[in-house]
């Protein structure tokens, strides 16, 4: 009776979990989005660069302008959107539970988050790693040199592990001090508790920044993990996952090909066959995904290509100063390789 | 001899005795343990309160836009300035903040109403601000009526979402909170021992425990595309974990009452809503404000937990503002700032609860 009683309840437990899945998988991401107005988008709760309302109250960043892109694509109006400001823990949840549509938060792509949790990353916008800040005085050049330092880290696993295990690798100690918030961090790094700040790259710039002087302290070359960040979306909807993916790849094609905001009107009438159909003036590339031909031209008009997006929040042109490096195309040395649109 | 026919004229008091001078004498330098403790208090002070005003008021920068404009050498209120509208209104859009005036100028007004004594028809204002002003503050903050149009809740924030919070808080834990402290005296055992779990429950988990479920865990159990806005789901927590201990704050009182009191009431054909209405509850409510209206603080600053559901109330707001890469590294006065428009709350409450207590007050302080 007791087994009888536990088979029941494993076959309806079963059940609505195909349920579930059905109904998540039926799910037209496109279609709610459209009748909605607006794509419901998760940005950081204020991530210096990536996700932060300016003092317009209007969101601004990296990650902020692949929702901007999507929203382009879509509505051919990059305000569409619905920024929900989350934070670290709640932030798949959102996703899953169909509160957000696309999460662009400064997520790092690895299996458990891509194989588990019925999600899928759509791309990467910025690949970060894991890097040092050090005082100019100490005179390091090298992360190797660093041999029994002091190291303030910000509270976060991954940060630790890596640490932990780049000196395991290298046979080096360390003393681990660590904090909560960046406030903190870069207060103890400037109370002199430690040699070294770790954090990624990305991170390391906005810190830096907050010192009183940033001048005396230097970004180390070294990268000691791999971040991929990228855009992530529920699995099941393959229409919305290209969708954003495209947006991504269309900002990157629009970069290589020369594309940007300002002569994107321009280069319609352009005889380069590639512009012509990133543009729109060549076939309906946006057709497979539920879109107008002028997707992409809506999204390099209204929200630049990768570059620009790039130079405007963490690049030359913002107060992070952030290299290219590894996000430059890889025409330039970098990553950054979008399949071509045709 | 002569004969003063004159009344002497009062001669002044010895100097030693009045004035600041005697004062200082009698309770700052009265011995020399005093003096020593006098003095190495008033250096403390100095060390404290000196760079305190050079960085806050003599080297602050107070003008521009930019954060070029700040020297550095003290707090540079420009973030906070040009930050301004945003840590009082959130995201809320710049064109539609009149709603939001409107709605607080009313709510001002409804309540000034109420606290003035001398004003006439107070049941009905409160009556209005009980039953109309909420579903006014609805229309006119959501919109969506009257050719509103709408502000989701996602854009809420700032000061104006800690007060639409704790209002909402306070509004609704009061009146379950009694209603909890009163099922929790009762004598039917259902009513009893549902209260008794209910308080104790939410007296057993941390608010933050309670907004965390709320933000990560209800949207797991709900149906695919149907989900509570987080506003509501805050409002909800919030208010169901305030009532238990507003329930226990008035348990408190009404066991202060002599059980005469009721039983006379009964001796006179008073039904029990009776009793409570007219003689036990405005006799315990009084004796109840600073428990009250303490329970009521600590709301009002446990408001800035919902930062962790992602909803930017006050404190939320100015952090969010610290992360914009063009104002890095002006933490320390946007807290100050925070601190500032907190403690101004507080106090004014605290103050008001106080002329609350000298003006209820009919002799029962002992």
């Amino acid at each position: 009776m007791r087994d009888n009683k536990n088979k029941w309840l494993l076959a309806t437990s079963a059940a609505a979990l195909a349920l579930g899945s059905a109904s998540l998988a039926s799910a037209n991401t496109l279609q709610n989005t459209l009748e909605r107005g607006a794509v419901q988008c998760g940005v950081s709760d204020g991530l210096p660069g990536f996700s932060a309302p300016d003092d317009q109250g209007e969101w601004q960043g990296l990650d902020v302008d692949v929702c901007r892109a999507v929203a382009a694509a879509v509505f051919g109006d990059a305000e569409a959107v619905r920024y929900i400001s989350l934070n670290a823990v709640e932030r798949f949840t959102a996703l899953q539970s169909g509160e957000v549509d696309i999460l662009s938060r400064n997520t790092t792509w690895t299996t458990t988050r891509d194989t588990t949790l019925g999600l899928n990353f759509a791309g990467v916008n910025f690949y970060d790693g894991q890097g040092f800040l050090v005082s100019r005085d100490l005179g390091v050049s090298s992360a190797s040199e660093l041999d029994g330092a002091a190291v303030c880290i910000q509270s976060g696993t991954t940060t630790e592990l890596n640490l932990a295990d780049y000196f395991r690798a290298n046979g080096m100690e360390f003393d681990p001090i660590v904090f909560d918030t960046s406030e903190q961090t870069v207060g103890g790094f400037e109370a002199g508790r430690c040699d070294v700040l770790t954090s990624d790259t990305s991170q390391l710039a906005a810190l830096r920044i907050q010192l009183s002087d940033p001048d005396s302290a230097v970004v180390l070359s070294d990268v000691i993990s791999k971040e991929p960040l990228g855009p992530v979306v529920r699995q099941g909807d393959d229409q919305w996952f290209n969708i954003v993916k495209w947006s991504l790849f269309a900002m990157l094609n629009a970069e290589e090909l020369g594309v940007t905001s300002e002569n994107a009107d321009e280069m319609r009438d352009s005889s380069n066959p590639d512009i012509a159909r990133l543009l729109g003036q060549d076939g309906n590339y946006g057709e497979g995904m539920g879109l107008d031909a002028n997707w992409a031209y809506n999204i390099v008009s209204q929200v630049g290509n990768y570059a620009e997006s790039f130079e405007r929040n963490v690049g030359m042109d913002s107060p992070l100063q952030i290299e290219r490096g590894a996000n430059a195309l890889w025409t330039d040395g970098g990553f950054q390789y979008a399949p071509p649109i045709r | 001899m002569t004969i003063q026919y004159k009344m002497i004229e009062a001669r002044p008091a010895p100097s030693n005795t009045v004035g600041p001078v005697a004062w200082l004498r009698a309770n700052l330098f009265s011995g020399p343990v005093n003096t020593i403790f006098t003095l190495l208090g008033l250096y403390l002070l100095y060390l404290l309160l000196v760079p305190t005003i050079q960085w806050a008021l003599i080297n602050a920068d107070w003008v521009g836009t930019t954060r070029d404009d700040c020297s550095r050498e003290g707090a540079c209120w420009v973030f906070v300035s040009t930050r301004f509208t945003q840590f009082i209104y959130g995201l809320y859009p710049r064109s539609q903040i009149w709603r939001v005036d409107v709605t607080f100028a009313v709510f001002v007004g409804m309540i000034a109403w109420l606290m003035i004594p001398r004003l006439p028809f107070k049941r009905w204002v409160a009556l209005a601000t009980l039953v109309a002003f909420p579903v006014f503050a609805y229309v006119m903050l959501y919109g969506g009526h009257f050719g509103l149009p709408v502000v989701q809740t996602h854009r809420w924030g700032g000061l104006m979402l800690t007060l639409v919070l704790a209002v909402v808080g306070m509004v609704g834990a009061l009146p379950i909170g009694i209603l909890l402290a009163l099922g929790r005296r009762s004598q039917m055992p259902i009513v009893k021992s549902f209260c008794v779990v209910f308080i104790e429950f939410w007296r057993g988990v941390p608010l933050i425990t309670v907004l965390f479920m709320a933000s990560v865990m209800l949207p797991l159990f709900m149906p695919t595309g149907v989900s509570v806005d987080r506003l509501i789901r805050a409002f909800i927590g919030i208010t169901l974990f305030q009532s238990a201990y507003m329930a226990e704050v008035i348990r408190g009182g009404l066991q202060a009452i002599p059980r005469g009191q009721e039983e006379a009431a009964a001796a006179l054909g008073m039904s029990y809503w009776m009793r409570m209405g007219l003689i036990v509850l405005p006799q315990a409510l009084k004796m109840m404000i600073p428990g009250i209206v303490n329970t009521f603080i600590s709301l009002f600053k446990d408001t800035t937990l919902v930062m962790i559901i992602g909803l930017f109330d006050l404190l939320g707001i100015v952090q969010a503002a610290l992360s914009d890469s063009r104002w890095l590294g002006f933490a320390l006065e946007g807290y100050v700032f925070a601190a500032f428009m907190f403690w101004i709350f507080c106090f004014s409450m605290s103050r008001y609860s106080q002329y609350l207590e000298r003006k209820l007050h009919t002799g029962h302080k002992r």
